[in-house]
């Protein structure tokens, strides 16, 4: 009897046991991303106003950040029409906003590096003070993470390319897609607490 | 959309309307800090419109809003240490 049981049981499609398991292995990653950028945020802002007569969040550019936000915030929505076109079957049509989503990364990282730059030249360097420090440190990590994105998105637009796109197997656009959002829910968090918050 | 899982994902044109909202509370925002007449009320505003961002992504664009309830579980761990982090850190240091 108990084996009749067993056996009315309808069995699960193995490729959605699959697809849910990799999916909460990427969602308990997130959970422990959070932790980690939420101990450098509680870190920033312990020693905001340690400037030691550096420069301090005076010399933030908050247009040119603002812009920066504003297209990090908008690759969240190219992202998630790459998804829905993949989970579609629309190949061609998600390249192309796979493509559009790296170039916006790529243009933020761009608008970093041009800000680092500026910041360095005002006198702000990791070594300069504690708000220095974890300033960089904070917002170093976050593009780091961005440049890790922006390669996940290249292999997947390579990979769909060349024909090999399958979603059942290694990093899958919807699983790329919630990386890139949680970049870009950071940055939102970022945005507020270390830029406009400061000024 | 119906995804794999089964669940019912939103439309492109809830995306664009979303995107839509995120782009008008981020203009907001910018505003906010250079209004002198919100200056009482500049810190729990953006911490406000900050918060909204951060929920509308999560929720329409994270398809935490559609999907299992276990992945909410999991980031919610995530978000519930890093405030007990925020807290006792803060107040480790007296910056309260």
């Amino acid at each position: 009897m108990a084996i009749d049981a067993v056996v009315d049981q309808p069995l699960e499609d193995p490729s959605a046991a699959i697809h849910r398991t990799r999916k909460t292995a990427m969602w308990a990653f997130l959970g422990s991303e959070v932790f980690f950028f939420g101990s450098m945020i509680s870190t920033f802002l312990l020693y905001r106003n340690t400037t030691l007569d550096g420069p301090g969040a005076e010399i933030f550019n908050i247009p040119f950040t603002s812009a920066s936000s504003f297209v990090l915030l908008m690759s969240s929505l190219t992202m998630v029409l790459a998804d829905h076109a993949f989970g579609n079957g629309d190949q061609r049509q998600g390249r192309i906003w796979l493509v559009g989503t790296a170039l916006l990364g790529t243009t933020f990282l761009a608008g970093q590096i041009f800000e680092f730059t500026e910041f360095v030249h005002a006198g702000l360097t990791i070594r300069s003070s504690p708000f220095g420090s974890s300033f960089y440190m904070l917002t170093g990590f976050h593009g780091a993470h961005v440049a890790v994105g922006v390669l996940l998105l290249s292999m997947l637009v390579f990979f769909s390319l060349r024909g090999r796109y399958d979603p059942d197997q290694g990093m899958n656009v919807e699983l790329v897609a919630l990386y890139w959002h949680f970049v870009d829910i950071v940055w939102i968090v970022i945005f507020t607490v270390v830029y406009l918050l400061q000024i | 959309m119906a995804t794999r899982t089964g669940h019912a994902h939103p439309t492109t044109r809830t995306y664009w309307l979303v995107a839509l909202v995120l782009a008008v509370i981020t203009a907001v925002e910018i505003a906010v800090p250079y209004l002198a007449a919100l200056d009482p009320v500049r810190v729990p505003l953006l911490l406000l419109l900050g918060g909204a961002k951060f929920l509308i992504v999560v929720a329409v664009f994270m398809h935490l809003k559609y999907d299992l309830k276990s992945y909410r579980f999991y980031f919610a761990i995530g978000l519930a240490g890093t405030f007990v982090v925020f807290a006792v850190v803060l107040a480790s240091f007296q910056a309260f």
